[in-house]
This record gives structure tokens, sequence and C-alpha cells, in this order.
């Protein structure tokens, strides 16, 4: 740690400790940046490994390999993992490497949180991992920790809450950080309606989760307390009630998913124009359907609890509300489509995850807008027709993004360009896998297969193979993707410092890699 | 932009802690709802509502009792007039009493009027669906579970419900019992 007090004031080239202490005391956007996305890919294998298994035992029907407990732990972490270690950080990664050089920023406005809230996640994760092997296992309480479940298990559970309590410290952190550097450090002339579109559903997505972060810690804290400290907030029989827990948990649940997307619709908005060689269609619009869809997203969480029993106007208003999300929405795919439309587009992988995007994220949010029904989200409530609904938002909406935005920049954080004959195949691959492991699930669940159920009815079968298979596949395509990350970042082609023709924005003029310390004098945006 | 930077984080780390508060304010808050829209109420029990009935209408029963062939019965309901709601699980009482000296069997046949109320009335339970066989001097007290469908028509506000008992068969008058009408399906 000596390190730190010596070089957190530099400003000329790389001067950082040698081997492992660069990474433990760096404060540079950049490196934090790294971190961040490395976490989160390790986080993605470890959440993947997790989804193989569960994959593993629904292969066939019947009992195979795991027992029903375990398989409930697999569920379990399998979303704590891929929501709070894999998608999050990996878009804070991308705000850490790209907010303060597309709006012309030196770094981050606190360095030295940024670290932290960092290095808050390992320690976060490793309480995740480590709970499978304490006695009881890990949780098991599915990744929304219901109460009473939740109050009752093992040693796994808090070892999950706690977890989930530094992960919302570092969220939070990372959001003030986020906020401060796009409010005060903008590069003189950039309003913030000449902000990329980017760095404007970054600035949404922080508040966001300022908002509920805070919400999902103090939910938390309950069960932690009704497990130890004899309060009852969710025991009935102590003048509790468990369906308070899911009020507040969807409190923080729903903004949650659409901060999951957000940074996805941002990153999006980036990488259609720059390969369509057009100017993003209407983006004030985008803005503001960005904003419309953060500030409704705080009126609709009660519709993932309409089995759960509200009076009938409850459940018209959290109905109507849940489908006026779809008006934004809907400008949002428009804008990308007008964007596209009469350009000179080219496809080159981060445009094909970027187009693949566009269409499997928009099946994912029909599917969303029939869930909404109030009858129908009855009937389908808990089977695999909602896994397949949140899999085509989380897995083709935010990963896809998340690729997208890695294959668009990696060029500039590395200095290569990527091989992109093993791109398009990890695209191909991706896409492929993908539907053929979740297309199928929208078939099992209006069958009424039961989600969480390790074992199934012999008419789900011949779907269950095709969708393991699909899975296993997706898997496997993920260590290519592996493979031409790594291969980029060792060597390849030269990368020049605008290696997209139609990218406009601030980091663009910056060399190829970028670098260590960028912007000391701010740019001026006309 | 230091001093400027430090002023976003504090007024960012208020909005922070105030919406850990607010987390736990939901719980009050909850409850108040719950409360205030009577919805959720755990200390009340469950009051079972039978929508089915149309307290809106009111029928008036007469009954009334019958006895054929010299049966030695004395037989009348406990009460003359009710009044019921379609849709309403009623019972009603008759009761009986053999005056004779010796054990008699007897058949109890229902009619209605206006006629067209027989369809409406939906029997669960009566003495008159079997025979009825009295020891000498024996008094009976006799249930009848029913209810009139909603479908009666509106123009119907009073309904007679009569009973008549037959002699089945016994040792007084043979000659008048018609012992046919014991075979007849109970109503």
């Amino acid at each position: 740690m000596e390190a730190v007090h010596g070089h957190g004031h530099e400003h000329d080239h790389a001067h950082y400790p040698g081997g492992i202490m660069r990474w433990v005391t760096t404060t540079n956007h950049k490196d934090i940046g790294t971190l961040y996305l490395w976490f989160s890919f390790a986080m993605f294998i470890t959440g993947g490994l997790l989804a193989m298994g569960i994959r593993l035992e629904l292969l066939q029907p019947g009992m195979q390999y795991w027992r029903p407990e375990f398989f409930n732990q697999l569920t379990t972490m399998h979303g704590l993992i891929m929501v709070f270690g894999a998608i999050m950080p990996a878009f804070v990664g991308f705000a850490n490497w790209q907010v303060p050089m597309m709006i012309g920023a030196p770094d981050m406005a606190f360095a030295r949180m940024n670290n932290f809230s960092f290095w808050l996640l390992p320690p976060a994760a490793l309480l995740l991992v480590v709970s499978f092997f304490v006695p009881g296992g890990a949780t098991g309480a599915g990744w929304t920790l219901y109460a009473p479940l939740s109050v009752q298990q093992g040693m796994g559970m808090d070892m999950a809450i706690f977890a989930v309590h530094i992960m919302g410290a570092s969220s939070i952190m990372g959001s003030i950080n986020i906020i401060t550097t796009i409010l005060n450090m903008r590069a003189p002339g950039m309003t913030l309606m000449k902000m990329p579109l980017f760095v404007w559903t970054w600035l949404i997505t922080a508040y966001l989760l300022i908002a509920v972060m805070p919400v999902l810690a103090g939910a938390v804290t309950m069960l932690l307390t009704d497990r130890h400290f004899d309060t009852h907030f969710f025991n009935a029989a102590g003048g509790g009630d468990p369906v308070l827990y899911q009020h507040v948990f969807w409190f923080f649940g729903h903004p949650e998913v659409y901060i999951m997307i957000l940074p996805a619709f941002g990153i999006v908005s980036q990488v259609l124009p720059a390969f369509a060689r057009k100017p993003l269609f209407g983006y004030s619009s985008m803005v503001y359907a960005t904003a419309s869809i953060a500030i409704l997203s705080f009126i609709v969480w009660a519709h993932h609890m309409f089995t759960v029993g509200m009076p009938a106007a409850g459940q018209l208003f959290f109905m109507y509300a849940t489908m006026l999300i779809a008006v934004p929405t809907g400008v949002k795919v428009f804008n990308w489509i007008a964007t596209m439309w009469k350009g000179s587009m080219t496809f080159e992988t981060p445009m094909l995850f970027s187009v693949g995007f566009l269409f499997v994220f928009t099946m994912g949010g029909f599917t969303g807008l029939i869930l909404a029904i109030t009858p129908v989200d009855i009937q389908l409530q808990d089977t695999y027709y909602v896994v397949a609904h949140f899999h085509y938002v989380l897995v083709a909406g935010s990963l896809f993004a998340i690729f997208s935005g890695i294959y668009f920049w990696l060029p500039k954080w590395t200095g290569h360009m990527y091989d992109e004959t093993l791109g398009k195949i990890h695209f191909w691959l991706s896409i492929i896998f993908f539907n053929v492991t979740f297309f199928v699930m929208h078939f099992l669940g209006l069958a009424g297969m039961p989600r969480r159920i390790p074992d199934y009815a012999e008419q789900f079968a011949d779907f269950n193979m095709i969708a393991s298979i699909g899975a296993f596949g997706f898997g496997l395509s993920q260590l290519l993707f592996l493979y031409v990350v790594v291969k980029c970042i060792k060597g390849g082609e030269k990368a020049p410092a605008k290696p997209w023709e139609g990218a406009d924005s601030l980091e663009w003029t910056l060399p190829s890699p970028a670098p260590y310390h960028s912007f000391e004098t701010p740019p001026i945006v006309k | 932009m230091s001093t400027e930077n430090t002023r976003t984080l504090r007024k960012l780390a208020v909005v922070a802690v105030a919406m850990f508060g607010f987390g736990f304010a939901l719980v009050p808050f909850y409850k108040k709802i719950c409360e205030v829209t009577g919805l959720n109420d755990l200390q009340k029990a469950d009051t079972v509502v039978n929508t089915q009935v149309d307290a809106s209408r009111t029928v008036v029963l007469e009954l009334d009792a019958n006895t054929r062939n010299e049966l030695p019965w004395a037989f009348r309901p406990t009460e003359r007039s009710i009044k019921v709601h379609p849709g309403q699980l009623v019972q009603i009482t008759y009761e009986v009493r053999n005056d004779s000296d010796e054990a008699v069997t007897g058949q109890a046949i229902p009619s209605y009027g206006p006629r067209l109320a027989e369809q409406y009335f939906r029997k669960l339970d009566c003495f008159c669906f079997a025979k009825q066989e009295l020891k000498p001097r024996e008094v009976r007290r006799m249930p009848v579970t029913f209810v009139v469908h909603p479908d009666l028509p509106a123009d119907v506000a009073t309904v007679t419900l009569s009973y008549t008992f037959f002699r089945v068969e016994g040792p007084a008058k043979p000659a008048a019992a018609r012992t046919d009408i014991g075979a007849r399906p109970a109503s």
C-alpha cells in the first residue's frame, strides 16, 4: 500500500508499481475498468458453470446428478452471480473505461473510491462461491431470496446477505462516482444534450442504482435481523408479513432490470450509428425515452406479484403501468431501426451483436408484454415461459450488448484489432445456441413446466433435451470469446485511432491503445 | 472542481442513506395501506359470503299440511309462513303425531302453489323422500332443507308449499289405502 501514496497524484505517463500491486492500488479509470471487466468475465464463467449443472440435470427426466436441495442452490446462485457478479460489474467496467473518455475527462471524479468500489467485489463473490461449501450449502431460496424460506435457511443464506450488502455498497459508490464525473467533469462545450447516448444511459442508470440499491440493502437487513435478532418483519406469527418482503424486494427488483438493460441500450446506440454511418436517429427522443423508462420502472413492481393476491384495482394499475413502458421502449426500437434505414451498413462483429440484440431483445420485450397481462400472468407465473422471457432480455439483451461493446472498443483498449473471422463465428454460435436453448422454453412454459424444479413430466423431455444441448453449445462458445479477447490483447493488426468509419464520439480522437492518462487538457467540443 | 465534486458526493450520499431509510419506512407504510384498504387484516377471521343469494328479493313461503285416507295423524308445520331469499339455504320443520294406538306408515306428497314453483325448489333433504313409520302415540319433528333457485320468476312473490300425508300401510281401513303412492319417486 506504500505505493499508493507515492503515485496518487502523478500525471505523466504510466507511473505505477509493477506486478500485482499495480492492480491492487490502481486509481486509474482504465485499469479499474479492466479489473471490472475481467471480474465480470470470471463471474460469467462461474455462473455459466452453474447453469451447465442445471441443464445437465434437466437433460433427461428423472433425478440424475444432484439432490433437489443442491439443484435449488444451483438456480439461486446462477441468478445471484449472473445479476450481481457478471452483468452489473460488466457495465460498470464499461462506464469506467468509456465515460471519462467520452466526455473528455481525465479520470473518474473520485479515483480512490473507484478503486475501493471495485475491490469490494471479489470478497463478495468469494462469499457467494464459498457458501457452497459451508454446512447446509449455499442458499436455495431463489435469487429473490423470498421470505419466509430465506428466514429459515442455513449460514449460506447469511453469506449471500452479506455478499448483497457488499455488492450494493460497491454499486452505490460506483454510481456516485459516475454521476459526479458526468455532471461536473465534462469537457468545455459538452452540454448534457451533446453527450453520447452511452453516457446518458449510464447517468440515468446510476441514479436508479442510488435510489434502489439501498432499498435492497434494507430488505436483506430485515431478513438478517429476522434470522438472528428476533425481529418479525416477515414472520406472520410475530405480526409480520412475508408478502411485505416481496413488495420491498421488487421495489428494488424492477428498477434493477432496467439497471441491467439501460447501459445495454447505450452501447447499442453507439454501435448502430457507427456501422450504419449515420447519426443516431432521434437523439433527444432517445434521452427522454430512457428517462421515462427509468421513472416508470418505479411504479410497476407488483406485476411480479400478481399471484400473491391484490385487489383488482391494483392488478389493473400495475398491468397498465407495465404496458406503458412498452411505449418508450418502442420509441427506442423504432429509432434504432430508423438509424439503420438507408445507412451504408457493414456487419463487423460489434454490429452483428447489436443487430442480433435488436432482434432477440425485441422478442423478449414482446413476451414481457404478454406476461404483463394479469390473467395470462396468473397462468404463466413461475413457468419456463418466464425463464424464456427474462433470458431473452438479459442474455440476448444485456449480454449481447456487452459483447457488442467489447468488440467495438477492444481496438481502443488494446491497440490491436481483434480477429474478425473468429468474432463473427462467436456471434453466430452465440445467437444460434442462444435460441436453441431458450426458444423452446416458451413452449415448455406454455405447456405448464414449472421453473426451479429438478425433475419434470415425461412429455417435456424432448424440448428439455434441445434446451440442454443448446445450453452446452452456448457455454462452450464463450470459450471462443475468451480466446478472441486474449489473442487481441497479445497482438494482432495495429488498430488506428478510429478503426470504425462512422464512429464519432470523443474516445476515437485518442490514439489506440488509449494512453494511460487521457484528456489531461480538456478537449473543446463545438 | 474538487469542492464541487465533494458537494455532489454529499448530496448523492444523502439520497442513498435516505433510500435505505425508505426501505424500512415501507414497513409501516405497507401496514397502513393494508389497514386502510382492509386488505390482509390478519387479526380478522375470514367470513364466507354466499354470492349466490339474491338478497334483493324476498319470497313469502306459506307452509301447509294435510292428511288423507283417515290417517289418524296430527300433522302441522312449526311455522305457518316464512320469508326467504332466492338462493338462500332454508330449513323448515314439520311436526307429526300418531294419535292411534297402532303403528302406522305414511308417505308425504308435496304440492306447490303456483304449480310452476315446483321446478325452482331444490330440496337437499325432505321427510317426503321416504316412508315414515310412526309407533303408537309417537311424535316426530321432520326437517325439509331446500334452496329456492334465483331463477324463480320475478312475479312470484308468494309460494305455498303443501304436504299431504297418505296412509301407506297399517291396520286401520286398509281398503282405503292407496299403496301405490309409496312407490312414487320422492320429489
